[in-house]
């Protein structure tokens, strides 16, 4: 499939709920530390690739334009992609078919999110992904999706919220580990299911925060890889699918999108027993069952699963087959474009054997990450490898 | 019945009206704060400046947008700077003419390397040229809050 | 481009972000400028959805067939996403369903909390296709006794109240 791809080069700012930065100064910290990283320079760039979420959570149109500047695209080929809360991960894609065409050498993959700007909570936002004349009369809140979501996947498979929420107390407890984690934190499962209800089956900790932040990765063909770095991460298998956009049509109580996005992925990667070829996962986690949802759709193991895995503490950084690893988006925090490139940064660092305190115990070779979005139809997937 | 019919009775549809509630709270950023706080309190102008690029940016970066590398060499800027370009507007943002047109313009302040954009004042348009010297003029002291407002508008260095 | 350099993840590595407490703006310690969007909008309903909303004026729930996949779908669409056709033709639904999966939710959409939860639901609705549901709100119900699978009737405005709008329908009771 056309030229190999590497990651070689990876940076972030801190996630924090309320920045100081502008969203230009964000993308310009993560971008400049991943160039650093593999100490390259600006002029040896030849493209860029940008993601970021809504333009009305920054509160700016355009976005795409404005944080350009930021994110190192100063004369150069530059795009932004949007696909809801899968951009993160669907970016890197981006960024691959840039190098993998022949058309580039080199791209820089930038992701940022300011959601402190809209007022008074992001959330209002929301409102405005359901339909106009169907559905927002009703004044529908973004978390009765995800409850319902939830609901149909707890009754189809008879799962108990106690098992469910241990995603939340390990992704917390491994954010404590994360330098730039937002909102790590010990927690237990009594205190989740002790939090405040929001929207039942969804608490208060169920759920990933608001955040400011950004992280961009240097991407690189084989030829240049080699020069930058002898730890190259190769982007072995890319994959994206949408499901329809009539949600009330479909069963959510399977993605079956990501399977497909996962199906994609793996056989460019030649991936075709991933519950043994995969050792280390990063599925996209806003809310705790939406990881073992994800981890479900990944095939990493059976429909209605997960949980028991969990439980087992195969997931654990220490288990078998780690998972969310970084803390993700329930741990570091969910500046949604951000969060999704976090976690294919945590794949690369973690292959390289870079990830600090968040090293897994085993040595890993090949991982995916995983990020879903716009109106629960979107599976973006990424398989990296050493 | 087929859609390709169409509908004939315009009672059959009609337009939902909505809007999108959004409010924002912008911070002015880490360079922002620093050119901000100096025009409030000192009425200078500051800009920040790439050796390698001979950039001088106004409204500061904290970085060179053509090296990206991080700038932290501060200086001080005019307040007259050269007029790049002009406007006359005379419609308004909700597409009504104006009662009173406005003066547009874009100021290259010496010393900067990049434009501003503000009001212009204190000039017949029929006197305006590109290329003149114009002055920031700003508010009191006292009423400056730390915004682009500050400045109240540009006008001519010689009146 | 020569240099093998690998950036361990290391305490001493400085992250960039500052973060802020609604405290410093309040006290002033932060310069901001605040906006907010004069965005409004009139979609126009459409063909399909158009004709649907008539529909519940008229105290109906319409539907869409399309005879290549045998699907009779709600929302109703102008064409069929899967077959990528004209739909065939439009079907009276009944004014029944049952409930898909529902949510109980203690906090308005622009993050207000309420006492009394709102019941959030996707209802298939009979006569329509085996999943075919419509997002509604469940009424008149015990919110502990609500449960996925529950057989549910429309309650509607008086007709004289309905103005074509999915609000027609107040919510949706077990019988």
């Amino acid at each position: 499939m056309g030229q190999r791809v590497a990651i070689v080069g990876a940076g972030m700012t801190k996630f924090v709920r309320r920045a100081q930065e502008t969203g230009k100064e964000l993308a310009f910290h993560a971008t400049r530390m991943a160039l650093d990283s593999c100490e390259m320079n600006l002029d040896q760039i030849d493209a860029v690739c940008l993601g970021t979420a809504p333009d009305t959570f920054d509160g700016v149109h355009m976005k795409g334009e404005y944080l350009s500047d930021g994110a190192g695209a100063w004369g150069k080929p530059y795009m932004r992609c949007y696909v809801g809360g899968g951009t993160g991960v669907f970016s890197v894609i981006q960024g691959w078919y840039h190098i993998a065409s022949g058309l580039c050498d080199t791209c820089l993959v930038v992701c940022e999110e300011k959601m402190s700007s809209y007022q008074p909570h992001a959330q209002a936002a929301f409102l405005t992904i359901f339909d106009h004349t169907t559905e927002r009369p009703l004044k529908p809140n973004l978390l009765w999706i995800f409850a319902m979501e939830m609901n149909r996947y707890m009754t189809t498979y008879g799962l108990r919220k106690e098992d469910i929420v241990q995603v939340a107390v390990k992704n917390k407890r491994n954010a404590l580990d994360h330098p730039c984690a937002q909102i790590a934190k010990a927690v237990t499962a009594e205190d989740i299911l002790n939090s405040e209800v929001l929207a039942w089956p969804v608490q208060r900790l169920d759920v990933s925060p608001v955040s400011d932040g950004a992280v961009a990765l240097v991407l690189a063909s084989e030829s240049i890889a080699r020069k930058v770095t002898d730890k190259p991460v190769w982007i072995e298998g890319v994959g994206w699918s949408l499901d329809t956009a009539y949600w009330t049509n479909r069963d959510l109580c399977y993605p079956r999108y990501v399977e497909e996005a996962a199906r994609m992925a793996y056989t460019m990667a030649g991936v075709t027993d991933p519950r043994h070829q995969i050792h280390i996962a990063e599925p996209y986690d806003p809310f705790d069952y939406k990881e073992l949802h994800h981890m479900e759709g990944l095939m990493l193991c059976g429909k209605g699963e997960a949980p028991q895995m969990t439980v087992d503490g195969i997931t654990q950084r220490d288990g078998e087959l780690p998972v969310c690893p970084s803390g993700g988006l329930l741990g570091v925090g969910n500046p949604i474009a951000a969060a999704g490139l976090m976690k294919v940064a945590e794949l690369f660092w973690q292959l390289r054997g870079e990830a600090g305190k968040r090293q897994v115990s085993r040595k890993v070779k090949r991982g995916v990450a995983q990020a879903w979005g716009d109106l629960m139809q979107v599976g973006t997937v990424v398989v990296v490898g050493i | 019945m087929s859609l390709r019919e169409r509908v004939n009775q315009p009672k059959d549809t009609r337009p939902w009206y909505g809007e999108l509630p959004v409010e924002s709270l912008y911070t002015v950023g880490i360079a922002g704060e620093k050119f901000l706080r100096t025009l409030k309190e000192k009425g200078q102008f500051l800009g920040t400046k790439c050796d390698r690029c001979r950039q001088v940016y106004v409204p500061p970066k904290i970085y060179c947008e053509r090296c990206l590398a991080k700038l932290d060499d501060w200086v001080k800027v005019g307040s007259c700077g050269t007029l790049e370009s002009w406007t006359m507007v005379h419609v308004g943002l909700d597409g009504q003419k104006l009662k009173k047109p406005e003066l547009v313009a874009l100021v290259k302040l010496d010393g900067a390397s990049t434009c501003i954009v503000h009001k212009l004042a204190g000039i017949p348009v029929e006197e305006l040229h590109i290329g003149m010297r114009v002055c920031a003029v700003l508010k009191p002291k006292t009423k400056r809050e730390g915004a682009i407002t500050d400045i109240l508008h540009f006008k001519p260095a010689d009146r | 481009m020569r240099a093998k350099a690998g950036v361990k993840q290391t305490p001493e590595i400085q992250y960039a972000g500052t973060g802020l407490s609604s405290k410093d703006f309040k006290e002033g310690k932060i310069l901001c400028t605040r906006w907010t969007a004069d965005a409004k909008y009139a979609w126009d309903a459409g063909i399909a959805i158009g004709k649907y909303l008539a529909g519940f004026k008229a105290g109906k729930i319409l539907g869409v067939r399309c005879i290549k996949c045998g699907r009779t779908m709600v929302p109703p669409r102008a064409f069929c996403e899967w077959c990528f056709k004209t739909v065939d033709s439009w079907v009276q639904l009944r004014n029944t369903g049952i409930v898909n999966t529902f949510s109980l939710c203690y906090v308005t959409w622009d993050v207000k909390r309420v006492k009394k939860p709102e019941i959030s639901a996707v209802i298939e609705i009979d006569g329509a296709s085996k999943g075919m549901g419509i997002m509604h709100l469940l009424g008149e119900v015990d919110p502990n006794k609500v449960r996925i699978g529950m057989k549910v009737k429309a309650i509607w405005k008086p007709a004289a109240e309905r103005e074509g709008a999915i609000t027609d329908i107040k919510y949706w009771k077990p019988y």
